[in-house]
């Protein structure tokens, strides 16, 4: 009896083992070039943090791995089979060794207007109006951010879908260390207070929300023009500075490619810059180096000039980040600007 | 045959050792490079030729925005092609002139490296009038090159 006893607490253990290598694995092929390889965080959010990882429950991690968090970079990882779900959220218990939380999965009765009252008063100043999240990606570590950690979209899709009512009471009633969120009983809010916050961010479920993704839109922006290809040069260029940009260099498009003096003339792209909005956009989502520098390609065939760019909706579509969908609108109608200034 | 096969198990070790995974959505490929940034920029250009391709340019962003004022750590950009691919497709098909050279991005975070790149099928059906094997292609390198940049050498 001792020793099947025995054989089966080794069989257990090596099970667990096995689980958290998989997980291992399976953590670094899909987690670990946004959230850092022991989950420290990058441009994903730091999910080893202890307050973090050991307050949370295996069922939230699952359904956030499964549904990820909409227009707020964390993708949906919903083809990745549920074993593989588990094993990663079994090697994300490696890291403290410490088992997850289990909450009822009862909703909290409270009152939401109320809540909005102390959501107004206590969170907007992180959580935003609305609890539509801080701005940027998780930490970073590469260039200076206002806040550590960026506060998370509580009236994402995603986010309502994988919290429990009591998962998010217990971070109102203990806040989270190491982060800016501090506890609202310490801040001497009730527990009929904490109610009716829970009963207020759960009011967010089913309601508008604004991510959209552009995937109808087409992969350029082409205008023909009615000047040569010198003309049009000249005027792309005047178009550039006009609207503060910095030109940075033009060259054929195979320059580099062939060897000097055989350069195709009759393709120019001319790369330009507005650094102020380039570093609000890295600070968005530093993943956007595909977009730079900005640039307009001028091309002559058959007689015909055409002036041609990337379309960044259609590029704002691969990075699930709403913020940085509405700044890709405004390059969008700056390039779109561009293009019609220059070829008037 | 030992000995190959000790210099297998040497490159998956060291790959081990280098390379945090390689994660890629449906249209964006990433990885995490446990190499600090100069490491991982040679490791980089040398997969880019090594797969077949030119180096046409380098952009380094970081220069731009530190003479501005602002603040970053290494960030550039690496222009790559194959001049007789690029010149082909582009008399035939002036409108993929936006999208080349290919490029991948490359930026420090703390003691590691990211490289980031489009999924050049994410293109596929915007360009139908071009054979699907380019794109095809370009996304077996761009991964091979991402791969091979996790090896020390």
């Amino acid at each position: 009896m001792k020793k099947s006893l025995l054989i089966l607490l080794s069989l257990l253990f090596t099970f667990n083992i096995n689980a958290a290598t998989n997980g291992q694995k399976l953590f670094e092929s899909n987690c670990s070039s946004c959230h850092g390889t022991k989950g420290q965080g990058g441009v994903g959010i730091p999910i080893s943090l202890p307050s973090f990882i050991d307050s949370v429950s295996d069922n939230y991690l699952a359904k956030t791995i499964q549904y990820g968090r909409p227009g707020r970079v964390m993708p949906s990882f919903n083809a990745l089979p549920s074993k593989d779900i588990q094993a990663i959220v079994t090697y994300m218990r490696s890291w403290t060794g410490n088992k997850g939380k289990v909450f009822s999965r009862k909703n909290i009765k409270g009152n939401a207007k109320a809540g909005k009252k102390l959501f107004d008063q206590h969170c907007v100043s992180c959580h935003n109006a609305g609890g539509t999240g801080g701005v940027g990606t998780g930490v970073t570590f590469s260039r200076p951010r206002n806040a550590a950690i960026i506060a998370p979209s509580l009236n994402n899709p995603g986010f309502l879908s994988s919290a429990e009512d009591h998962f998010i009471k217990e971070t109102l009633v203990n806040g989270r260390a190491g982060t800016p969120m501090m506890s609202y009983k310490a801040l001497g809010l009730s527990d009929k207070d904490i109610n009716n916050l829970v009963r207020y961010i759960r009011s967010f479920e089913g309601g508008p929300y604004p991510y959209q993704g552009y995937d109808t839109e087409s992969a350029i922006i082409k205008v023909d023009s009615p000047y040569n290809l010198e003309e049009t040069l000249a005027n792309v260029k005047d178009a550039i500075m006009g609207k503060n940009f910095k030109l940075i260099r033009i060259q054929e498009l195979n320059k580099g490619l062939v060897k000097p003096g055989k350069e195709n003339k009759k393709q120019i792209i001319v790369y330009f810059c507005n650094f102020n909005f380039l570093n609000k956009a890295l600070a968005i989502d530093p993943r956007i180096g595909m977009f730079l520098p900005c640039r307009l390609t001028i091309v002559e065939q058959d007689g015909k000039v055409s002036i041609l760019t990337t379309n960044p909706l259609k590029l704002a579509g691969i990075f699930n980040n709403h913020e940085l969908s509405e700044a890709c609108k405004e390059m969008h109608t700056i390039y779109t600007e561009l293009l019609e200034e220059a070829t008037l | 045959m030992n000995k190959l096969s000790g210099s297998i198990k040497l490159v998956v070790f060291l790959l081990t050792l280098s390379f945090s995974g390689l994660s890629y959505s449906q249209d964006l490929i990433m990885a995490r490079v446990k190499q600090n940034f100069p490491e991982t920029m040679v490791s980089l250009q040398s997969a880019i030729k090594k797969t077949g391709y030119t180096i046409s340019r380098v952009q380094r962003i970081d220069i731009g925005l530190t003479k501005s004022g602002f603040k970053t750590d290494k960030y550039r950009v690496v222009f790559f092609g194959k001049a007789d691919e690029v010149e082909k497709l582009t008399s035939k098909h002036p409108d993929i002139t936006p999208y080349l050279p290919l490029k991948i991005s490359i930026f420090a975070e703390n003691n590691d490296t990211i490289i980031v790149s489009n999924n050049p099928q994410h293109l596929k059906n915007y360009f139908k009038k071009i054979p699907s094997h380019y794109f095809t292609n370009w996304e077996k390198d761009v991964k091979k090159i991402f791969f091979q940049t996790g090896i020390i050498e």
